[in-house]
């Protein structure tokens, strides 16, 4: 059964027509074409489709779409402020974070949501806090490096 | 911690070796960039692929005619929709694949060789419709005992998969069927002298699992076939060009036909050298007249694709006193999967290569087995090999008291090495490497308790190939550059950093991209290490092509022969007094006058690759045991390698440390977990463990510079070599930390308990699993 879903995404009030099976996942990918937001595994594992939902990261795997009606949610296409990318996206391309890019999405959500919570998170808190997002190819060390200097860079200071 | 040891005397760069910003950064931190997925044509149906469920059976019919009435179904193929191949061997990345096994690896034919094996590809409009309509596909399988293991599957009662394979490589030949593919040796000296000369043999059998390559973007495609038979495909791949001619070989159509685009690549690590859903979504295209796209889930990535061998490794090695090895000798019997062509064949050449050895002896065995055809995976045969070699290296030299990095300098490789698999050695940097671990920080730092450090060497040959680049100088100065090796790893960044070091302009002046099959000549994979290497060296080329044309056009600007006309530092000008007086131009002042004198300006390479160099690693190993619960935890880890030149050292260090973490996942967790009936149990994330950012510590790099003399550049590949010593470095931490020395992978915590307990119950006797 198609029902219509109202939520906001990325600032933007949409209403889209969803399946009842879909998820939050089908809704941004193939509802309104927000590819930016991936499917590694479909099933909770990867992390590939971390978005934040009221501003909680979550995975979009996991989430019926009708759960987001009313909801507030920011997807990678959302991220940077304007023209000027987020200090967790400059930084993991100056750092070498970035490798194949597929699992680059949910990390930066992932890492903007800790940093958003905790300004100056420990290499601890850092790690666990993409715990929830595999990547092959990186072996995490430029992309832990990348995100502790985004805390102690501009980011710190941005709005 | 990022470290350089340079052994470069000469050359100075101004681009090359440092760290600009990637080209393809931007896109891939806001989600633009687009993957296999990603992709969407108008109109495109869901392509979706029926299945087998048994691991061995006899295909006796397959009914679609319920399927092919379902609203919504557009088409169906089956094996009848492939024409039979006859058996001829290609080069796919560092293997060979047989087209008479890529046909049915596809699409099975006559049996279904394991869990997942494809039998009907349908297109619908929807999923769901899709989904349904294999549901109704009635398949009538006559279920056959299956094998799994390789020393299961040599034995002569073991079910036979291909009743027609004869192991080549024996003379004279069997006369009866087995699910041994082929046996292949390589000697060097007289061993039996050898171990009668050493004063210390240990001998010793290993284990290891099948694992996967755990890209995390799984395979898709969208392909297009036209009314006049013209096909599009858009596709996740290592090679674009060899998606193009297997597709073109299965389906009978000229390769001209088929133009193939790479999308971005979510990681392949040598498993996405191989073609799965292509040739059926072509196929499927062609019946329903319309796009079809085919993403597989998870599930199918792990069931279908191809995973590395799981083995069995018997290795013995004889030294002197002194630890001067006097004879190896191993046989490695390697999973193939459903087909012939595991990579036993660069195991058994890898295994004793980071030494100087007199005598040699390695024989391989290439195993069918139920399982899914393995694929490349990073080094693909090295690792396991020089895991079992490396482990007992290390046993030999704590039986003789000998530190292990010396033991190591004593028999390394060096230049003029002759290798046991034939060559000799140019200049290479194990020496350097092994100078640089046990100077290194990590080395001497102190260990706490339960902790134990190991080490261990590895080696990967690196290949060329096949490789055209093409650069235009455009219209302002600025130039594209277009490749066709699928960037991996940063490739795009290293190609510019090279044309503009040759050119001498500005690199962000440099704009690379991944051609299509139709827009460039051809190119084979990325794979084998080779794509800055070989995409490297073609590029340099066509950047001095470009310099020679642009001398050219100075020359008829300026009416003067042109011998006297010169380049350099960016700039063509005038030889000497004798040449005028000329304002020297740069490639900006070429472009403009490029019409006038002869026209748009283009460098152009088309080349085989030569002179590839192996590049040798040496890794350090920290590992905590915890007694109570046999778990294992990395606390510090340290990579060094040679790069020969490091282009751009943060994708090196990048390289390092993935292969780095790879190996990590290998040795503690990662395996294939069967049941009796041969179906695989753990297809997923949750329980195929991978590393996640919480178990792993900071991995240091040392990058060794010993310059390979036959790139422009010194250009080493790097990519492989990462993966091949982390295994042994690991086990042999793992024994100092627990007192055990394991012979099994993975090091899982359950194994690490109990062999704990079986050496308390010994008294502290050696324990093995
Ligand atoms: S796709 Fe949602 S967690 Fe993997
Ligand atoms: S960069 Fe490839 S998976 Fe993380």
């Amino acid at each position: 059964m198609n029902s219509v879903i109202r939520c906001e995404i990325n600032g933007e009030e949409r209403e889209v027509l969803a399946d009842g099976r879909d998820t939050l996942l089908d809704l941004l990918r193939d509802r309104i074409g927000l590819t930016g937001t991936k499917e590694g595994c479909g099933n909770g594992n990867c992390g590939t489709c971390t978005v934040l939902f009221d501003g909680e990261p979550v995975n979009a795997c996991l989430v019926l779409a009708g759960e987001a009606s009313g909801a507030r949610i920011t997807t990678i296409e959302g991220i940077a402020h304007g023209n000027v990318l987020d200090a967790v996206q400059q930084a993991l391309i100056t750092h070498g974070g970035t490798q194949c890019g597929f699992c680059t999405p949910g990390i930066v959500i992932s890492a903007v949501a800790l940093l958003d919570r905790k300004r100056a998170p420990t290499d601890d808190e850092i790690r666990h806090a993409i715990a929830g997002n595999l990547c092959r190819c990186t072996g995490y060390d430029k992309i832990v490096e990348a995100i502790r200097s985004a805390a102690s860079s501009s980011r710190a200071s941005a709005p | 911690m990022q470290e350089r040891v340079k052994k470069d005397p000469e050359r100075e760069f101004r681009v090359v070796g440092t760290r600009p910003i990637r080209p393809d950064g931007a896109d891939k931190v806001t989600g633009r960039a687009k993957f296999g997925a990603d992709f969407k044509m108008a109109g495109q149906l869901v392509g979706k692929v029926l299945r087998s469920p048994h691991a061995h059976a006899r295909i006796k019919g397959i009914d679609v005619s319920k399927a092919a009435v379902l609203p919504g179904v557009k088409a169906i193929v089956t094996r009848d929709d492939f024409k039979d191949q006859g058996s001829e061997f290609v080069p796919a990345g560092e293997m060979l694949v047989n087209y008479r096994d890529v046909v049915r690896n596809v699409l099975a034919r006559e049996k279904a060789l394991f869990e997942g094996h494809p039998i009907a590809a349908v297109a619908a409009t929807s999923e769901k419709i899709a989904r349904e309509a294999l549901r109704l596909i009635k398949v009538d399988y006559e279920v056959l005992p299956h094998v799994l293991d390789a020393v299961e599957a040599m034995k002569p009662d073991a079910p036979v998969l291909h009743e027609d394979m004869i192991t080549a490589g024996v003379t004279p030949p069997p006369t009866k069927a087995s699910n041994v593919a082929k046996r292949i040796e390589f000697v060097m000296g007289d061993i039996q002298k050898g171990f009668k000369d050493a004063d210390v043999i240990v001998e010793r059998e290993f284990n290891t699992k099948p694992v996967h390559q755990g890209y995390i973007e799984p395979h898709a495609v969208v392909a297009s076939v036209s009314e006049d038979g013209s096909a599009e495909v858009w596709v996740t791949t290592q090679g674009h060009w060899i998606v193009r001619a297997h597709c073109a070989r299965l389906l009978g159509w000229d390769i001209s036909k088929i133009r193939v685009t790479a999308s971005e690549i979510g990681g392949g690590f040598g498993g996405k050298t191989v073609v799965y859903l292509e040739p059926l979504a072509l196929a499927l295209s062609k019946k329903a007249r319309k796009p079809v796209k085919m993403v597989m889930n998870r599930e199918e990535v792990f069931r279908a694709s191809g995973p590395t061998s799981g083995a069995n490794i018997w290795v013995k090695i004889g030294a002197k006193k002194d630890g001067r090895i006097v004879a190896g000798e191993a046989i490695l019997k390697y999973q193939a999967g459903a087909f012939q062509g595991s990579p036993v064949q660069p195991g058994c050449m890898c295994a004793f290569a980071p030494y100087d050895l007199e005598n040699v002896k390695v024989v391989g065995y290439d195993v069918v087995t139920n399982r899914p055809k393995v694929a490349a995976y990073r080094a693909p045969g090295g690792p396991i090999s020089e895991y079992a070699v490396e482990s007992v290296v290390d046993e030999i030299a704590e039986q003789l008291g000998l530190d292990p990095i010396e033991m190591r300098l004593k028999n390394a490789a060096k230049e003029g090495t002759k290798a046991a698999y034939g060559p000799k050695f140019g200049p290479i940097g194990l020496v350097e490497g092994l100078e640089a671990a046990k100077g290194s920080p990590h080395w001497n730092a102190p260990l706490g308790k339960n902790q134990g450090r190991g080490i261990a060497a590895g080696f990967w040959f690196n290949i060329g190939g096949e490789t055209t680049v093409s650069l235009q100088l455009n219209e302002d100065g600025t130039l594209s550059l277009m490749a066709g090796t699928p960037d991996v790893g940063g490739l795009r960044a290293s190609l510019s950093m090279m044309a503009a070091e040759e050119l001498g302009v500005d690199v962000a002046k440099v704009r690379p991209i991944i051609a299509d099959t139709s827009s460039l000549g051809y190119n084979f994979l990325t794979g084998g290490s080779r794509s800055t290497f070989s995409s490297g060296m073609a590029t340099v080329e066509a950047a001095r092509a470009m310099i020679k044309e642009a001398c050219v056009r100075a020359s008829k600007l300026w009416e003067i022969p042109l011998d006297a006309v010169t380049w350099e530092d960016g700039k063509v000008r005038p030889a000497g007094d004798n040449a005028g007086k000329h304002e020297a131009m740069d490639l900006g002042d070429i472009a403009k006058i490029a019409g006038k004198t002869g026209g748009p300006i283009v460098g152009y390479s088309a080349i085989t690759a030569h002179g590839a160099a192996p590049s040798f690693g040496v890794h350090i190993a920290d590992a905590e045991v915890d007694p109570e619960t046999g778990k294992t935890t990395i606390t510090r880890y340290t990579v060094i390698q040679d790069a020969g030149k490091a282009v751009h050292p943060a994708y090196v260090e990048g390289q390092f440390q993935g292969g780095a973490a790879q190996g990590i996942g290998w040795a503690l967790n990662e395996e294939y977990i069967y049941d009796d009936n041969g179906r695989l149990e753990n297809p997923g994330f949750l329980d195929y463990r991978m590393p996640v950012a919480s178990d792993l510590p900071m991995i240091d790099t040392i990058i060794v510079e010993v310059p390979n003399p036959r790139h422009p550049y010194g250009v080493r590949g790097v990519g492989e070599t990462p993966i091949v010593p982390p295994m042994a470095a690991i086990a042999a931490a793992v024994k100092r930390a627990s007192g055990v020395r394991f012979f099994e992978l993975p090091m899982s915590p359950p194994k690490i308990l109990a062999g704990m307990k079986a050496v308390k119950a010994n008294g502290g006797a050696k324990a093995t699993t």
